[in-house]
């Protein structure tokens, strides 16, 4: 199921005459002129994306990018000016406003920056929510809830009010909230963007626990790199409206698609998210020798400490099931950690 | 130059046509429809008599007890009940019981009447910018106009009696719980409504389960202003034949009777003050999920 979610030639553009616009952005005008000229404001531009199912696809861009009303398109919070969007062969924009109720209801749920729950309604109201909107009978979506607010580990917290709680548990009440309705997507709009560093880790751990078990289709936006390498399966990159680069997060690091991308990693450290198998030199070809044998999914900075380790400097690097794929000298190993000095083309 | 020192007018006899033409309109519709208008009031006109015997009939301490019961129930605060126990027995023992329970009866009809009116209203204004464009300018006619100029066409229609005026109550004090009802709704955190909406829940589900209740303390607001400006048309309500406390207070003006004046006054000052601390707390009340 490579193409779950497939969005194509997407547009959005707010404002009044959008028709006239749309066929202006057409031609390649940029954001300022169209607004200049139009007095409407460029969301999104042409997007093209597959979305697979079962992963965490992570959508990133500076605030102002587009990517929360990206988002917002995939259970049409907002309306596109034009374009197609299928999930799982639907064409969503075509559901009328009854069959569209009844998709948000069952095959996707969302997760809000600002945590968005319902202030007059007790926690395990909150996780019923969806449950209830669908007249679900409350013996079951009871249970249904209670099962959740356990399974975040807020186990006791039934009758308290989302105020009482603290921002990382409020955000434990959305996670529950939204997969408590059992639905195949999950969208979570910069959902721990509002937490401090450690709680954000805490719920990024909570996260990919979770979707270890449940290999739900994630789509997460959010404008921290950090976060997105940490979680993100495939990363989209956004700018202005328009996707500047989509691919594996290995591969932004190594390859960025032009200065825009680089800024943007320009300041991770490589040496902890760059991975063994992105910059060894394969070959099949190798007697195994008296060197140590690493895992492929080893970051640089522990395949440092092997290498100084040996005589040669290099280690043998094996896939998952242990057949040796590659090898690493420590000269590529210090290529790999330096940055990239290579001219790539300029971002307009 | 005389165009430029006195206006230029329209002549009197036109002036005279316009008058007569406009007021004999009106009469001949208040010949024609006001019996039918008068019939359609009817069950109003026995909701407001079977209220006002169940107040005046049932035995003063038992009346006494069920309001006490029914602020505790509201309010649960025991100054309130002190308060409105002392009101109470004053006002009966300065001879204002039976004009009292009047004015109660009619003051709980007509907001009975605002609120089922109004808050349907509100939400429609709260639903559609077009619907809000519409009634606001209505709303500001019926709070600046004069009461005493929309009492005339009420009472050529339905001459002079209960209903009009309750009628006349009613258009004096539904602005703000109109007002009040669309404001709070529009309140409501745009996050916590698209939550509500990308679980998929329709209008009606989002109106009663989301927008109502956080909007209720607002309108409850909108409910004290209704209920503090229906006291305030006692008076004038009393001038087209509403029985109460608005009463003697029009006898004691034309008569200079100050201590009848001051002591109904008084008795109304009273009741404004039950209603409004009562129904306060009851908006206090709905918000505690904002406290820890």
């Amino acid at each position: 199921m490579n193409n779950f979610i497939k969005i194509k030639n997407l547009y959005k553009i707010f404002g009044n005459n959008t028709t006239e616009a749309l066929n202006l952005v057409k031609t390649g005008i940029s954001k300022e002129k169209l607004l200049e000229k139009t007095n409407c404001v460029l969301g999104l531009n042409n997007i093209n994306l597959n979305i697979s199912k079962g992963k965490i696809h992570v959508i990133m861009g500076l605030s102002g990018s587009g990517k929360s009303t990206l988002i917002r398109h995939l259970n049409r919070l907002i309306e596109p000016t034009f374009g197609e969007i299928t999930i799982d062969g639907v064409n969503v924009l075509e559901l009328n406003n009854k069959n569209l109720l009844e998709y948000r209801q069952k095959n996707m749920s969302m997760v809000f920056q600002k945590f968005a729950l319902f202030p007059h309604k007790t926690i395990l109201e909150n996780i019923s929510y969806g449950l209830m909107v669908q007249n679900i009978s409350e013996q079951i979506y009871k249970e249904k809830s209670q099962f959740w607010l356990k399974r975040v580990g807020l186990e006791g917290y039934d009758d308290y009010y989302p105020n009482q709680l603290s921002g990382g548990m409020q955000q434990r009440v959305g996670l529950a909230r939204a997969l408590a309705t059992d639905a195949e997507i999950l969208l979570m709009d910069e959902a721990f963007s509002a937490l401090d560093p450690l709680i954000r880790a805490e719920m990024q751990d909570v996260l990919i626990d979770l979707q270890l078990e449940l290999k739900k289709t994630i789509v997460f936006i959010t404008h921290d790199l950090d976060e997105a390498l940490k979680i993100g399966e495939r990363i989209s990159i956004l700018r202005d409206g328009f996707v500047v680069q989509d691919d594996n997060p290995q591969n932004i690091i190594l390859n960025p698609s032009d200065d825009y991308v680089s800024d943007f990693i320009k300041d991770i450290n490589r040496s902890r998210v760059i991975k063994a198998k992105s910059i060894m030199t394969k070959s099949v070809s190798i007697k195994k020798e008296n060197v140590p044998i690493i895992d492929s999914e080893m970051v640089l900075e522990e395949v440092l400490q092997e290498i100084t380790k040996t005589k040669n400097y290099f280690v043998l690097v094996k896939d998952k099931k242990g057949k040796i794929i590659g090898r690493i000298t420590l000269n590529e190993l210090l290529t790999g950690i330096q940055r990239p000095r290579k001219e790539i083309k300029k971002y307009a | 130059m005389e165009w430029l020192t006195k206006f230029p007018e329209m002549d009197r006899s036109g002036l005279r046509e316009f008058k007569k033409t406009v007021d004999n309109a009106f009469t001949s519709f208040s010949r024609n429809y006001g019996e039918g208008i008068e019939n359609f009031f009817d069950p109003l006109l026995s909701f407001l008599v079977a209220f006002e015997k169940l107040f005046l009939n049932t035995p003063w301490p038992i009346t006494i007890f069920t309001i006490l019961l029914i602020c505790w129930l509201a309010s649960r605060s025991m100054i309130i009940i002190a308060g409105t126990l002392l009101s109470f027995l004053l006002i009966g023992y300065f001879g204002m019981w039976e004009d009292t329970m009047s004015t109660l009866a009619i003051i709980l009809v007509a907001t009975l009447l605002c609120i089922c009116i109004g808050i349907p209203i509100g939400i429609a204004m709260a639903r559609s910018n077009k619907v809000q464009t519409l009634v606001l300018p209505i709303l500001d006619v019926m709070q600046t106009i004069p009461s005493f100029v929309y009492l005339i066409p009420v009472v050529m229609l339905l001459g002079i009696g209960k209903v009009p005026g309750l009628i006349a109550v009613c258009i004096y004090a539904i602005p703000p719980i109109v007002r009040l009802t669309n404001l709070g709704i529009r309140l409501v955190d745009k996050d916590v409504l698209e939550a509500a909406e990308s679980f998929g829940a329709n209008y009606w589900q989002k109106l009663i389960g989301v927008q109502i209740p956080l909007a209720l303390p607002t309108i409850f607001a909108g409910i004290n202003q209704t209920i503090m400006m229906a006291l305030a048309m006692v008076v004038i309500a009393s001038m087209i034949g509403v029985q109460g406390l608005g009463l003697p207070v029009l006898r004691a003006i034309s008569n200079q009777y100050l201590a009848l004046g001051l002591m109904n006054g008084l008795a109304i000052v009273v009741l404004a003050i039950i209603f409004d601390r009562v129904t306060q707390r009851i908006g206090k009340r709905m918000q505690r999920y904002k406290s820890d």
